[in-house]
């Protein structure tokens, strides 16, 4: 390895590859039985947070920058005037290995321009994540990019050696693909997307039957939409991702704030505002349909077709839904505990546990971690005081944003003195 | 009643026996303290505990019986705080165990159990820090060095981690604020003192020990770790959050070029 060419190389393409964020390294479930070299199971580790406050997990590169297709959106894009470089299959499994030996890093995560077709590039990702996995005897985290257009039997390779396969739809509607990737097609992006589901299902199913089944991506199939590119509402983008989580199944979407790379006159320009705070209430959306039971068109729907910036989505459910309200949390059922503004999963937990023992007054909620500032309108406990006002849902969301530091106040602050 | 200041010599089966001790004699008015803490308690007569394996391990049997595997290993995590007092705490807590006879670990209503489940969570974050943070490397007998100062006692709750992942090179992990560290030879892990060359700087790189490839990767490394950084979305309160100022001396990528 030539150090000076490898490391002018990692330059130019890990700055490349940084816009893709669905760079988690957890869900797999890979052991290290063999004295080889690392493991991948359980959640992965954040091995360090770049100035921006994300993750480090991954070594996070494209193989190569070249493209012939020409993304409006996208830095790679053939039209754009770039250094352009290409690493070698040795270089990524040489970096990968040296950097997890010193416990830099979970694994790697390599995606690519497509260059020549759709199988060459694929077919290149594969032998990194074959040579790493046979030669190495490499047990941690591999992420391959699924090149969309694949062939569906080099898919099938793929999903023998890596953790996770993800092809980024980037942008939420067909017709804002026609408009930014003319020459790209939904159909392209959904054919190895398809495989590598039907994969993951039949292996499972053989695996049940016969224990020696090889793994087929452990870790599942993420996409990514990119947030702010293409004029999209927040209804379109959740039903979007909803669609995709049901028939594909796919373990994560990700939502990646759109980052002006470009003069081009159909996208947003440069100098304009990362749309962060809308990314975290699209985060915060998709976490209630996963986890607190919540249906996308409880938040999302023909009537309510934006997210409010300015409070989270739980409380603009439950302040749209004041007659559920007030809830007993020494009675109420985990359903319902979980739809109370201030109350994490954590907390319902504790809550749950807690309240075996004894009956839960304000005090107790406090010391578990409930956020009493949101969760005091709508919840009653073991006292006589509460809130008996009856307030409605304007008065409230004033009391509560009255009392409360948000994090995002400067950046929603600057956000809305755009309109006005 | 006189009031006791039990002292034990600061391992977990030091502890244990002290614990014993206290059931053995029903004693009411009673602190422990590790003997590198010792400070004098007023009105308190001080009694040195003898660590005895047998004693201790009927009392974490006993314990077996009383908490959850979650309870016990909280148990641990808060021992290995090393705060002062966390003793007192963690006997509230065991002898809260034992006058009931369901399981008290999730009683969060309960001030021990919650300063206990506190406590370890704290711990918890630095055994994760720790499993984060650590960089090896590379020395010139083949050997991937690193050196750690970690908030609490962690070594002995990331020895498994490191041993699973690392199992095919040699590797030494290296507590400085409490002198001993972790040594696996390809077969198991050794716990080891370790005298350092007076001139031995931990914060850096020096060729005389490490290997020359040593400070290829380390350069590669922070390139990368510059270059996967979005500018536009800089948000230093947010990195510092996630990665204290008191960690940055040991990262490779934090080092100054
Ligand atoms: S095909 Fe991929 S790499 Fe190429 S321009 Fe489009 S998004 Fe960028």
């Amino acid at each position: 390895m030539s150090f000076q060419r490898t490391q002018e190389k990692l330059k130019i393409l890990a700055d490349a590859a940084k816009y893709d964020v669905s760079c988690s390294s957890s869900g797999s479930n890979r052991f290290n039985t063999t004295k080889g070299l690392g493991d991948a199971t359980g959640m992965g580790i954040c091995h360090s947070y770049t100035e921006d406050g994300r993750c480090v997990s991954l070594l996070k590169i494209l193989l190569t920058n070249y493209c012939i297709f020409d993304c409006a959106y996208c830095v790679t894009r053939k039209s754009n005037d770039i250094k352009r470089a290409a690493f070698k299959v040795q270089e990524v499994v040489d970096l990968t290995i040296n950097f997890y030996r010193r416990n830099y890093i979970e694994g790697l995560f390599l995606s690519s321009g497509i260059f020549k077709s759709a199988d060459y590039t694929m077919e290149r990702l594969v032998a990194v994540a074959k040579k790493l996995r046979l030669e190495e005897n490499f047990n941690g985290y591999i992420h391959l990019k699924s090149i969309p257009g694949a062939s569906d039997e080099l898919m099938r390779e793929a999903g023998l050696y890596a953790d996770r396969l993800s092809v980024n739809i980037e942008i939420p509607t067909e017709s804002g693909l026609k408009k930014l990737a003319p020459d790209k097609k939904r159909e392209d992006f959904i054919k190895p997307m398809v495989k590598v589901k039907n994969e993951i299902i039949q292996y499972k199913a053989e695996k049940k039957i016969i224990k020696s089944t090889p793994k087929y991506a452990p870790a599942g199939q993420s996409t990514q939409m990119i947030i702010g590119a293409s004029g999209e509402n927040d209804f379109q983008i959740m039903q979007t991702s909803n669609f995709f989580y049901k028939n594909y199944n796919l373990k994560r979407v990700y939502y990646s704030g759109y980052v002006p790379i470009s003069y081009d006159n159909r996208l947003p320009q440069i100098g304009t505002a990362v749309p962060m705070l809308r990314e975290n209430r699209l985060y915060q959306t998709d976490w209630l349909m996963r986890f607190y039971g919540f249906d996308v068109s409880e938040i999302l729907n023909e009537q309510h077709q934006h997210l409010d910036l300015d409070i989270d989505p739980k409380l603009g459910w439950a302040l749209r839904n004041l007659h559920e309200f007030p809830v007993d949390v020494n009675t109420a059922d985990k359903r319902m505990l979980a739809r109370i503004p201030g109350l994490g999963m954590k907390s319902v937990h504790k809550i749950i546990n807690a309240r075996r023992f004894r009956r839960l007054n304000w005090e107790h909620l406090k010391k578990i971690g409930v956020a009493l500032n949101r969760a005091q309108y709508f919840i009653i406990c073991d006292s006589n005081q509460f809130e008996k006002r009856d307030l409605t849902s304007e008065k409230i969301k004033g009391l509560i944003l009255q009392n409360s530091t948000s994090k995002y106040r400067k950046s929603l602050s600057n956000q809305l003195s755009l309109f006005g | 009643m006189q009031a006791k200041n039990l002292i034990y010599d600061g391992s977990f089966d030091g502890f244990l026996s002290a614990v014993f001790h206290v059931f053995e004699l029903k004693l009411k008015h009673v602190t422990i303290q590790n003997q590198f803490e010792n400070q004098n308690v007023l009105f308190s007569e001080n009694e040195n505990i003898v660590t005895e394996e047998t004693k201790a391990n009927r009392v974490w049997k006993g314990l077996k019986s009383r908490l959850s595997s979650l309870g016990r290993y909280q148990l641990y995590y808060a021992f290995l705080s090393e705060q002062p007092g966390i003793e007192d705490v963690l006997l509230d807590y065991i002898q809260y165990a034992f006058s009931k006879s369901n399981p008290i670990d999730k009683d969060y209503s309960h001030p021990s159990v919650l300063k206990l489940a506190q406590t370890a969570k704290m711990v918890g974050r630095e055994k994760h820090r720790m499993e984060a943070f650590v960089r090896f490397r590379l020395t010139k007998d083949h050997i991937f060095f690193a050196n750690i100062e970690p908030d609490f006692n962690v070594l002995p709750l990331i020895q498994k981690h490191f041993k699973r992942r690392y199992a095919d090179q040699k590797w030494m992990i290296y507590d400085i604020k409490r002198h001993y560290g972790l040594f696996y030879d390809l077969e198991k892990v050794e716990i080891i003192d370790m005298d350092f060359p007076t001139n031995f700087d931990f914060t850096k790189t020096d060729s005389e020990y490490f290997s020359e490839q040593e400070f290829e990767f380390q350069k590669l490394w922070q390139d990368y770790f510059k270059a996967t950084n979005i500018g536009s979305r800089k948000n230093m309160k947010l990195h510092i959050r996630h990665v204290p100022k008191r960690y940055w001396k040991y990262l490779s990528e934090k080092q100054p070029e």
